[in-house]
């Protein structure tokens, strides 16, 4: 099997430096060390699963900056075998719809059985590319996969599904997309082997040029980047401090006395 | 006529409307009253009367399509298929839908068909010559207000952002047939499996008990759960209590779970660090149970006891029984 899993390098959150920049209120990505997004480690985690039982290798694709190739080689560490990255200058400040197009793009250019995408990403949290993309490649759309079950035999892949009452068992021919969630399983730790081999695995950095029609297709105008952004932001603030804390040193039971008042007070119960 | 606005119906799994359409409807009618813009919902379902009415409670007119499809298929591509028809045929100029995972699948669709950008996740909407999104990023670091650079956009909305409320008369549900064919691939439901627990869900609960690593094991729960139906409310948990197997996944608030606002978060052996922080730090009320003082939550928590939850949640179940007498 191939899989492709679709990576975003995001700032750290445990950094705490997140911010825009001042002058044209994007991310400044220059202000925090950046990371894999979380929810697409369990993407690539899963992927490394399904290749070690059932062959194959697992390729990055990601649409980031210049710099991304740094964080690219964290995936790699952890098993992926290559990347792609499309990067240019007029791709700065991107909305959901230019990097669902670019994603897209770079698709087209690949083979695989299955494309994994996390659920959402740390920074902008839209969680709408991955459903784009499927959408834009008429791929089977498969999303919050608790399980995911490749039968490369019959070229099927079935899906758990996480619904509001349990989960759906969906299945669909390959290739497919399918949205990972937590669900699927701890990021493994690169290991130091896998950190060395890390080094000499290809990123394959093209440009927009490189990529191909971005176009929406039928209908949908064209034109990608932070000239063709749908959505701009007007302003950022820090969120107005929470009032100080009470702190309550008191036994249990006069504790849950005090606790239970308070609450009566603010009319939660 | 400026393009009207519109709101998508989600259907819950019994048929009925989602509480979050009820919330984004109510959102939509103060904004189209701001901008004096048509407002219309739109549900597409397999059998959409039952949650077409309902929204009719919220919104003067509702196209009630009806989709044999998604009776057993996955419904996001679908609906959002029918959705951008609806668009392409009436030209609306804004779709305003629930930030949850139904909402996000079918706002990616119809982005993507449509070419409409989408601001996401929205903790408040304002009219200012067209939609003025107020969005927590960067794990609620940040409060960003954006708006659309065109006059179309799909805006998303977070559970308990509004409160619902019903709109003086009912308005009038009409069938409608969405033009075209479903051209996306169908994935079909081959089976629906119903959890094991019947945890009440999070993202629209009022109030949330949540458990962490301090509760010990899945034991530790009982607790947890015990006071969080005396509550009335759901149960939640941290990523590592959900990574030790001690509860579902549904249940995780965070990062990497699922981010809630409720009216109070009881947060029992939670130390608040930041990922955790970031699924729940917009509760309108935070009060923590920690044996550490130095812990993270007790800096961001309105109330913090500083003791065993184990001796301090059965104490709190007491006085909450006691004052229910």
């Amino acid at each position: 099997m191939r899989i492709v899993v679709l990576v975003k390098p995001v700032p750290d959150t445990a950094s705490g430096g997140e911010r825009l920049r001042p002058d044209d209120k994007r991310l400044d990505r220059a202000a925090t060390p950046a990371v894999v997004n979380a929810n697409d480690e369990y993407a690539l985690e899963a992927a490394l699963k399904l290749t070690e039982a059932h062959g194959g290798e697992v390729a990055l694709v990601s649409m980031a900056g210049a710099t991304a190739p740094e964080t690219m080689r964290k995936a790699l560490a952890m098993g992926a075998a290559s990347g792609t990255l499309v990067t240019d200058e007029p791709l700065g400040g991107s909305d959901t719809v230019s990097t669902t197009r670019v994603l897209a793009a770079a698709l087209r250019g690949q083979e695989y059985d299955l494309v994994l995408a996390g659920a959402d990403t740390s920074d902008g949290g839209a969680g709408v590319v991955p459903a784009g993309v499927a959408t834009l490649l008429a791929l089977p759309y498969l999303s919050y996969a608790a399980k995911i079950e490749p039968d490369p035999a019959a070229g099927k892949v079935r899906v758990h599904r996480i619904s509001p009452t349990g989960y759906d068992v969906l299945e669909a021919p390959m290739p497919a997309l399918v949205v990972a969630t937590q669900a699927l399983g701890e990021p493994r730790y690169p290991s130091l082997k896998g950190i060395m081999a890390a080094r000499s695995k290809t990123i394959d950095t093209k440009s927009l040029a490189d990529v191909g029609d971005v176009g929406g297709g039928d209908g949908a105008p064209d034109g990608v980047g932070g000239a063709a952004a749908t959505t701009a932001v007007l302003g950022a603030e820090a969120p107005p401090p929470r009032a100080a804390t009470r702190v309550i040193r008191e036994p249990a039971d006069e504790a849950a006395r005090q606790v239970v008042a308070f609450l009566a007070e603010r009319r939660i119960i | 006529m400026a393009g009207a606005i519109w709101v998508h119906g989600e259907t819950a799994p019994d048929g009925s409307l989602a509480k979050i359409s009820t919330e984004v409807a109510t959102l939509g009618r103060a904004l189209a009253d701001a901008s004096r813009r048509d407002l219309v919902g739109v549900v597409v379902a397999a059998e959409p009367t039952v949650a077409a009415n309902e929204l009719a409670a919220y919104v003067p007119r509702v196209l009630a399509v009806t989709e044999p499809a998604t009776t057993d298929h996955a419904a996001g591509t679908i609906v959002g298929q029918r959705l951008a028809a609806l668009i392409e045929r009436d030209a609306p100029s804004f779709v305003i839908a629930g930030a949850g995972p139904e909402g996000r699948d079918v706002a990616g669709v119809v982005s993507a068909l449509t070419g409409w950008g989408v601001l996401v996740n929205a903790t408040g909407v304002r009219w200012e010559d067209g939609p003025v999104v107020e969005m927590s990023v960067f794990g609620g670091k940040l409060n960003t207000t954006s708006r659309f650079t065109g006059d179309h956009g799909i805006v998303t909305v977070r559970p308990n952002v509004v409160t619902a409320e019903a709109a003086g008369a009912a308005g009038k549900v009409e069938p409608t047939e969405a033009p075209g064919e479903l051209s996306l691939p169908q994935v079909p439901i081959v089976d629906r499996v119903a959890a094991a627990t019947t945890a009440a869900p999070i993202e629209e609960a009022r109030i949330i008990v949540a458990g962490g690593r301090g509760v010990g094991g899945p034991d530790g729960f009982g607790v947890v759960e015990e006071l969080a139906q005396e509550l009335g409310g759901a149960v939640g948990a941290t990523r590592a209590a959900v990574d030790a197997g001690w509860i579902p996944y549904a249940q995780q608030i965070g990062q990497t779970g699922k981010i809630v606002k409720p009216a109070l978060y009881l947060a029992l052996g939670i130390s608040g660090a930041i990922q955790h922080k970031v699924g729940m730090q917009t509760a309108e009320t935070i009060v923590a149970v920690n044996r550490d003082p130095d812990a993270p939550i007790a800096e961001f928590a309105d109330v913090v006891v500083i003791g065993d939850l184990f001796e301090v949640a059965p104490a709190l179940l007491a006085a909450l029984r006691d004052r229910a007498g």
